[in-house]
């Protein structure tokens, strides 16, 4: 089962090289990883996708709050939480099939965010499955060029910040 | 206080009422060792950084004190990275001391140029590269407590080379915020309520210690515990020590080269309660089936060595400290009541021990075993007993009477050839007045033998006892067990080196040891002489530690070989 981590780390120099070293070493099945800013700047959040049973999961979690630069980890795949990831697709598109990609487009809520004379390139937001079925489509009916997504982020619903919640 | 890096360094350690260092100089850290030139503090200058790394390892387990090295910036770090990884598997509290290039410098593969924080990243428990002069007193406050709480671990500290001749205003900070880092020593004493629940309705509970009792200094209070039980107890390599070899409860070491009875117990027990241990594979042998009938009760500090391999039924995360108290207060009510309870088991496993003890057949030659029984005997088992890696190993596992903790120093699990010498320099270093003795084979003795000379420039009275096989005895026995009697390339006899002449080049005394009528005589000599020695111990080539669990088989299935064959 897959879980999605949400990691509070201290915004330091090395953080990163900690965090990768760690599932390296100990050969934890990490889908992906997205790292950003937040809301105290010298707090950074790390969104982490685990594949694995539960008791893979808790050492994962276990053995990253062991990092000294880890200040909090809260499953979110344990409360109500909106999961998203982005991606930027670029796929050929003339001029006789830009108007089916456009339909396309329209049907996923995607948006067309760059047009050339054999290219286009969609950004599309959401979860997991519907990028994967929107690349489907591309790639089927069109071609893609090159694929570009950020891995997921999530938050929780309700007032309560990941930094207060249980594990 | 106005002071450059270097000397906020020397200031710092001060702080830290560190009174050794190991270390070897070089272009980094030249503006460190000026510094260094005026300290209070002794400083060890080993011949190779293993060798200081190793010794400052020793020093900590010997003193349970932070051991502390120096070296510089590439190969110096580079050098130290077995001893820090060594420091790392076993929770040893180090702090090691780093130069790095300079700030512009970095990351232009410049002159003896290597990123040590990349490269300890997997092997410390934190590390760290300063590149402002004002970052260092409050990192080497954090890497002070860091490697000393908790679960010990070693912490390298990196330190640009412009860093150590910056000056600024100094102060030392008292207290250490981390936000991530908080160690648990108290744990839930709801959960110590339903381990006693288990273990008072057990009916062949056993008691398995490992080294976070020896880290934690706490047995004291776990001889306590135990006693008060009546149950019988086992221990791992690390746990060594912390109750008396002779103690009547104490069944041995367990697994791969544990005794019958203490493998026996742990295959038969029905709850298992570990303190301090990591159930290690050359503990478990075959997983799936460790202690399949047991009910696993786990106390340990570190949250993440639960369920790591072992699934534990109850869990205890704490400090021993406070664990083994808390369990005490509540098993000493019906103290009485325990021991009438399991009788019949501690017959069980007095009959193990009887069936097959330890045994050892006499030969022409000096048996290793009787080396470690009689330096049992002449110590009284009150040295610091120091290894190296492979069969000599076992052996004083298996037959020194220990009696204290923090008396056996070895690489449990790394299991680092070339880790001994080093670290009984170190141990010495750190405690003057004690024996220390090491065993050593005659593989591992020349993986760092340069540091003998050490011993000898700086007076410390180190025992350094060679079991000379001629040839690389662990590896030799799996050849001869599971590699149909193939020796490749674990033969020393090509070898062309003499101990004895080894030991006196280095300004050490060196004696041998050929006969079994030698033995007493020359070991009450060595241990007699006021400086260092080296014994060179001619035994046997062909010989097993027995009892033996062949790898992935259960710990039942042990070959037990010795006297009964």
């Amino acid at each position: 089962m897959k879980h999605t981590l949400a990691v509070l780390v201290e915004n330091k120099p090395g953080v990163l090289t900690h965090i990768s070293g760690l599932i390296s070493r100990r050969a934890f099945n990490i889908e992906s990883i997205a790292a950003g800013y937040t809301e105290e700047p010298d707090t950074t959040r790390i969104t982490i996708v685990v594949e694995g049973d539960e008791i893979e999961q808790e050492q994962v979690v276990n053995q990253l709050s062991k990092l000294i630069d880890v200040i909090k980890i809260s499953d979110l795949t344990a409360v109500e939480s909106i999961q998203r990831e982005l991606a930027l697709i670029k796929v050929k598109a003339s001029a006789a099939t830009r108007s089916d990609i456009i339909n396309i487009v329209e049907i996923f809520r995607a948006s067309i965010v760059d047009v050339n004379k054999e290219t286009m390139v969609i950004e599309l937001s959401g979860d997991e499955t519907k990028i994967d079925a929107l690349c489907q489509v591309l790639e089927d009916d069109h071609g893609i060029i090159e694929i570009v997504r950020t891995g997921k982020i999530a938050l929780s619903r309700g007032p309560v910040p990941a930094k207060d919640q249980g594990i | 206080m106005k002071m450059t890096g270097a000397e906020a360094i020397i200031e710092s350690l001060n702080n830290e009422k560190v009174d050794v260092v190991f270390g070897y100089p070089g272009g980094a850290v030249l503006t460190l060792y000026d510094a260094l030139y005026q300290a209070d503090f002794n400083h060890i200058l080993t011949k190779h950084e293993q060798g200081a790394v190793h010794a400052a390892d020793g020093y900590a387990r010997a003193t349970g004190k932070v051991g502390v090295v120096i070296a510089t910036s590439g190969p110096g770090a580079t050098n130290l990275v077995t001893g820090i990884a060594t420091a790392y598997m076993d929770s040893i509290p180090l702090v090691a001391i780093t130069g790095q290039v300079s700030v512009p410098l970095i990351g232009r593969d410049s002159f003896q140029e290597a990123d040590i924080r990349g490269i300890t990243t997997p092997i410390t428990k934190h590390n760290y590269l300063v590149k402002k002069v004002e970052d260092l007193p409050g990192v080497l406050k954090e890497a002070f407590y860091i490697a000393r709480t908790g679960r010990p671990g070693p912490v390298v500290v990196d330190v640009a080379k412009d860093v150590f001749a910056a000056s600024f205003d100094y102060e030392y900070p008292t207290e250490v915020k981390l936000r991530g880092y908080r160690p648990v020593y108290e744990g839930n004493l709801e959960t110590i309520a339903k381990v006693f629940e288990e273990l008072r309705f057990a009916k062949q509970p056993l008691i398995f210690i490992g080294g976070g009792v020896n880290l934690s200094d706490s047995s004291e209070e776990l001889k306590n515990m135990i006693e008060q039980t009546g149950f019988p107890v086992i221990s791992s390599l690390m746990g060594l020590g912390c109750i008396p070899f002779d103690h009547p409860q104490f069944l041995g070491m367990v697994g791969m080269h544990g005794t019958y009875a203490a493998n026996m117990a742990t295959t038969e027990c029905d709850v298992l309660l570990g303190i301090g241990v990591r159930f290690d594979d050359r503990v478990t042998g075959l997983l799936d089936e460790f202690a399949a009938n047991a009910k696993i009760i786990h106390f340990d500090i570190d949250p993440a060595e639960i369920n790591k391999n072992v699934l534990a039924h109850l869990r205890v995360v704490g400090d021993m400290k406070w664990s083994i108290p808390a369990l005490s207060q509540r098993i000493k009510l019906v103290s009485d009541e325990l021991k009438e309870h399991v009788q019949s088991w501690v017959e069980k496993c007095r009959i193990w021990q009887d069936e097959k003890p330890l045994s050892y057949e006499q030969g022409d030659l000096v048996m290793p075993q009787a080396v470690v029984e009689k330096v049992s005997q002449l110590t009284q088992g009150d040295a610091v007993i120091v290894t190296d890696v492979g069969q000599h190993q076992m052996w004083v596992a298996q037959y020194f009477g220990f009696k204290n903790s923090r008396s056996l120093l070895t690489s449990g699990g790394l299991g680092t050839m070339g880790y001994g010498l080093p670290a009984a320099i170190g141990a010495q270093c750190g405690l003057p007045d004690r024996p220390v003795i090491l065993f050593i084979g005659d593989g591992g003795m020349m993986m760092n033998c340069q540091e003998l000379a050490v011993a000898a420039e700086y007076d410390l009275p180190v025992k350094v006892l060679v079991f000379n096989n001629q040839c690389l005895g662990m590896v030799a026995q799996w050849q001869r067990m599971f590699y149909g009697g193939r020796y490749s390339h674990t033969s020393l006899k090509r070898s062309t080196t003499d101990f004895v002449k080894l030991a006196e080049a280095m300004g050490v005394k060196g004696l041998r040891i050929h006969k079994p009528d030698e033995l007493d005589r020359v070991l009450k000599e060595a241990l007699s002489i006021s400086g260092p020695v080296v014994v060179d111990i001619r035994i046997p080539e062909v010989l097993d530690v027995l009892p033996m669990v062949p790898s992935g088989a259960r710990l039942d299935q042990m070959i037990i070989g010795g006297k009964e064959g």
